[in-house]
């Protein structure tokens, strides 16, 4: 682990997760969870269903607060902070069930996601009506177009987001999330629910974003044959405690990850066949 | 005739005011899925204020109505950051329970403070009517039309255009996305108060000076529910729409009353019976968002 990886990713941290526990009354989705992500890596969260991998992302974006332990962004202790608040230091998420804004135009749910970057608040917005913010906004619709270009949506973009088929809204959420500019994205299930060709696809724009853009990802993702073709590394969560972490083929030789996946009387299994799907 | 043109004239005029409500209310809804029962008293509020301005401290209109304003936009903020930020996540009924219970509260602040008499304004404009086209119409009217239309030019531009409207679109989808492309909720909901409390008190200020300041100003409310309903809970050029239509018919069905039927009251009812009639073909409202849904 001390060699720097082959492929992507410093040894600087870009994020850190301190023993994270997070209790919804009784029950335990998080129980000590520690873990770094590199800065420009494209990282990794798997685990059978119900393991706390959504709540971990949930503590990264800062929808939950975690019940104990600490979380840190670019060195910055961001425990308290609101999503919103995260939201401007750099952390982007998309959601495991689609959340565009389903009545606007696809233009309009990426330029939601600019929003930040619009240096001009209400007021000067309202005082700078023809002057500022008109100009800005036309500088930030050529940064839009750049991310509809990359994520190919070109042909749908002034369509009403809730009209478009599933695997097009997905990549729509995408480009809101990348319009955010974030440092730090958190993709919940990118692949969900898509054909073969839209999972090529999307695994596609997940590397270029992390190669060409520049951007550390993090990722849950059910289709094995995905997370180990495109992560750097992979963590693995089984009833919300971190029971792996390392590159992909390490992770999946390791037997406790075997056990959580295929149950405790473990059969013999071909560590040569990580290509399947589990879970 | 005369009469007719002079009462279309009217409705147009009012229920341009009662678009400028029906806006503000709509702003509410938008943002935060809130009815807002206490609208009318914000008409109430800014005009007692504007009229206590003016009389009590000898200030000139033009100095006294921006003043009006900014209270107005601070008092909607501290209302919203008083009241209604404890009441996030508490279901909606709850919240709109809370609204009528500021409406109550407000009525009878006012009638404490400033008496249950209708008081009239100072005079503001040089000569209290003007015509236009050959009809004698009060210049107060004139003047709160042009404001209206400014008002709901602005409102437009806002939505579409500006960051604070789109968050305030994006927040009224779903508040939890909206947090998580950094838009902060809170000032969503505080901006929206404050807008809509401003506006309103514009439509106050303006009924005041027609027809004095008393209680009777929170009836507006009231009123502005068939408009916003009519145009569909959640949109703005609805709001517009649905305002001119109630204004509009309650001074046609006023003139049908008189002319020929005399059951009286018709201008108080009309837009109820329209209403229905309207909801009944389209229940999303004439520019409701219906819901998209794919299976």
């Amino acid at each position: 682990m001390n060699a720097p990886p082959v492929t992507g990713g410093t040894d600087t941290p870009i994020f850190e997760a301190r023993d994270v526990s997070l209790r919804f009354g009784g029950v335990r989705a998080l129980t000590d969870v520690s873990f770094s992500i590199r800065k420009g890596e494209l990282f990794s969260i798997i685990g059978p269903n119900g393991a706390g991998k959504t709540s971990m992302v949930n503590c990264i974006s800062g929808r939950y607060r975690p019940t104990d332990g600490k979380v840190f962004f670019k060195g910055q202790d961001v425990t308290p902070m609101a999503p919103n608040q995260r939201a401007a230091l750099g952390i982007g998420r998309t959601f495991q069930n689609l959340a565009l804004f389903g009545h606007m135009t696809v233009l309009d749910n990426i330029m939601v996601g600019r929003h930040n970057q619009l240096k001009n608040n209400f007021l000067t917005g309202a005082l700078y009506w023809f002057t500022g913010a008109r100009k800005e906004e036309l500088a930030h619709r050529r940064e839009v177009e750049e991310i509809i270009d990359f994520l190919e949506i070109q042909h749908v973009r002034k369509a009403t987001a809730g009209t478009l088929s599933y695997g097009l809204r997905k990549r729509v959420e995408l480009a809101r999330a990348v319009a955010l500019k974030p440092d730090l994205i958190l993709l919940d299930e990118p692949m969900a629910g898509m054909n073969l060709e839209e999972k090529e696809d999307m695994a596609r724009y997940i590397v270029d974003l992390n190669e060409e853009w520049g951007m550390t990802v993090v990722m849950i993702e059910h289709d094995m044959g995905v997370v180990m073709d495109i992560s750097h590394r992979v963590i693995v969560l089984d009833f919300g405690r971190k029971i792996a972490e390392g590159k992909p083929e390490e992770v999946l030789a390791d037997p406790r990850v075997r056990s959580a996946y295929l149950g405790e009387d473990d059969v013999e299994v071909a560590p040569a066949a990580p290509q399947q799907e589990v879970a | 005739m005369n009469l007719l043109f002079q009462l279309l004239v009217n409705g147009l005029i009012v229920g341009a005011l009662y678009g400028v409500v029906a806006m503000s209310f709509v702003l509410i809804y938008k943002a935060s899925r809130i009815v807002n029962f206490a609208q009318g008293e914000f008409l109430l509020i800014g005009a007692w204020a504007c009229w206590w301005l003016l009389t009590h401290w000898q200030l000139p209109f033009y100095i006294g109505f921006p003043i009006t304003l900014a209270f107005m936009m601070i008092f909607g903020v501290v209302l919203q950051v008083v009241v209604l930020r404890p009441m996030i996540g508490e279901p909606i009924i709850s919240v709109i329970m809370v609204t009528i219970g500021l409406s109550i509260f407000f009525q009878a602040l006012m009638k404490w403070m400033f008496g249950v008499f209708a008081k009239p304004f100072p005079p503001i404009f040089a000569s209290p009517t003007m015509n236009v086209l050959g009809l004698d119409v009060q210049t107060v009217y004139v003047v709160s039309l042009v404001i209206s239309i400014l008002i709901m030019a602005g409102f437009g531009w806002f939505f579409k255009f500006s960051r604070m409207g789109l968050a305030m679109r994006a927040t009224a989808f779903d508040q939890q996305v909206a947090q998580s492309l950094g838009i902060s909720v809170r000032q969503v909901f505080a901006m929206s108060w404050a807008i809509s409390a401003m506006v309103s008190a514009v439509a106050g200020v303006v009924v005041g000076v027609v027809n004095g300041v008393s209680s009777a100003l929170s009836f507006f409310g009231i009123k502005v529910f068939p408009a916003v309903i009519l145009g569909g809970l959640d949109s703005v050029v609805g709001a517009v729409v649905g305002g001119l239509i109630v204004g509009l018919l309650e001074n046609m069905a006023h003139y049908v009353d008189s002319q020929w039927l005399n059951f009286g009251n018709m201008y108080e009812i009309a837009p109820f019976y329209v209403l229905i009639a309207i909801l009944m073909v389209k229940p999303y409202g004439l520019f409701g968002t219906k819901d998209i849904e794919r299976v």
